[in-house]
């Protein structure tokens, strides 16, 4: 878990919980030239959302805000910013890192959670039953096991 | 030409019509699928909650495939990339490799770190040929105007795709299409996201995503969209109805499946491609085609 007295008591800022998080600080290399943001297909639509401002924000060590907020979640994990980055920061895997983070902290919108637990219950987001396998069957499809439990057990206990 | 047929989540349960096409196509061009009921989630739906829960789920699954000897084959973008980049993962790095099978070990795996990981889309393209396709074909689609869509995990990251396309301009669709006759009519947004994966937090910005391309595509004068990912057709199929009606606009594209697509120049019928599965009708295009 990530909390602020943990963080001080470790000496870390942020952006070093992030370096840690991720086995690389190749993030420090940004020199916020924009690539991420101007590329971006969600700011596009959503001028919410800015990969340069959420890398910025980690710099001023704002972590609460980042992790607390709404914008994280907008990333669509299309890797358009990671694939361009002249700098090549893993823009992408950074946001997937402060997801995390933010999930682990109970800050992630419902929906995400809720997929997880599935996810965590079945071994699968899209939950098979009876019925399922009859229109399986009725279309020439093959069976499948309606609980993945060797998944299950991997996952038990595991953050 | 022998594959682990990788479902994933959204397929079995949204995406029938893609899986029955699939399978007919397989069966048309000698690619045999062998099914694995018990393979989970690919783990990419877990990763912005938990990375290391993801990445042992897709490793399991790798597992799965390279305990029978085979490469996985993938009809989903997102399983293909989470598969491939922990596939990648743990072939490069010793470290990745022993931390992953410490987690395995509770459920008595190990993972030895060869399978391979490819999208179908591209077993048709670089195992079965374009050549062998050409040959199949038995009703050439002259020239019909068809809209692709490539998606992001198809194309990227593109460091866990060895010697793939570029994702700025890339191809191999429209070659695809070309190889039964098809005519690839370019609008300029062919591997912008779809949106997908904002949905289930943001669904405002997520619709208007798929809006934007649902635009260019209309006005391209396309008379179908093409994909190759379940839920890049949830975006553009499933919610088409609900876009037009949230935004006041009327498109009326038909969305199919690169299987559906290759699958009736193939000679298949609508029954098998699952047709009449897709939610914009796709009647009154096969029948021209069919004409």
């Amino acid at each position: 878990m990530v909390d602020d007295t943990e963080r001080e008591k470790a000496g870390r800022d942020f952006a070093g919980l992030i370096a840690e998080e991720l086995g690389t600080d190749r993030m420090y290399a940004c020199f916020e030239c924009g690539h991420c943001t101007s590329c971006c297909p969600v700011r596009r639509v959503d001028d919410r959302f800015s990969p340069r401002k959420i890398i910025h924000m980690i710099f001023l060590d704002m972590m609460d805000e980042v992790l607390a907020g709404d914008t994280i979640w907008l990333c669509s994990s299309c890797y358009a910013c990671q694939e361009i980055c002249p700098q090549g920061i893993k823009i992408t895997d950074l946001i997937t890192s402060l997801k995390n983070m933010a999930f682990q902290m109970g800050h992630a919108p419902q929906g995400v959670a809720m997929q997880a637990d599935l996810i965590r219950t079945h071994g699968r987001l899209y939950v098979l039953d009876e019925f399922d396998l009859k229109k399986r069957e009725k279309a020439g499809l093959p069976a499948l096991s309606l609980e993945i439990d060797e998944a299950k057990t991997l996952l038990e206990g595991k953050q | 030409m022998k594959y682990a047929f990788f479902l994933g989540c959204t397929i079995p349960a949204r995406a029938r019509h893609y899986e029955m096409s699939a399978r007919a196509v397989a069966g048309k061009l000698g690619v045999e699928l062998v099914d694995f009921p018990d393979f989970s989630c690919c783990g990419f739906p877990l990763k912005s909650s938990s990375l290391k829960g993801a990445r042992l789920l897709a490793a399991r699954n790798l597992s799965l495939a390279e305990e029978q000897g085979l490469g996985i084959a993938t009809l989903c973008s997102s399983c293909n990339s989470m598969l491939a980049e922990e596939a990648h993962l743990l072939e490069n790095d010793p470290g990745a490799l022993e931390a992953v099978n410490a987690g395995l070990s509770n459920i008595g795996r190990q993972y030895r770190g060869t399978t391979k990981v490819k999208h179908f889309a591209r077993v048709l393209l670089e195992d079965v040929g374009l050549d062998r396709i050409r040959e199949a074909v038995t009703m050439d689609l002259e020239g019909l105007e068809i809209a692709n869509h490539y998606g992001c995990h198809y194309l990227k990251p593109t460091d866990i795709y060895p010697g793939g396309e570029e994702p700025e301009n890339p191809s191999s669709l429209h070659r695809l299409l070309e190889a039964v006759g098809a005519r690839s009519v370019p609008y300029g947004y062919e591997s912008n996201c779809c949106g997908g994966p904002v949905l289930v937090s943001h669904e405002d910005t997520a619709l208007t995503m798929a809006k934007q391309k649902l635009d260019r595509i209309k006005a391209s004068g396309a008379r179908a969209m093409n994909l190759v990912c379940p839920f890049c057709s949830v975006m553009y199929d499933s919610n088409q109805k609900s876009i037009e009606a949230k935004f006041g606009v009327n498109y009326q594209i038909p969305v199919l499946y690169l299987t559906q697509i290759l699958g009736l120049a193939l000679g298949l019928d609508r029954k098998a491609l699952g047709l009449n599965m897709n939610v914009v009708k796709t009647k009154t295009l096969t029948e021209e085609i069919q004409r």
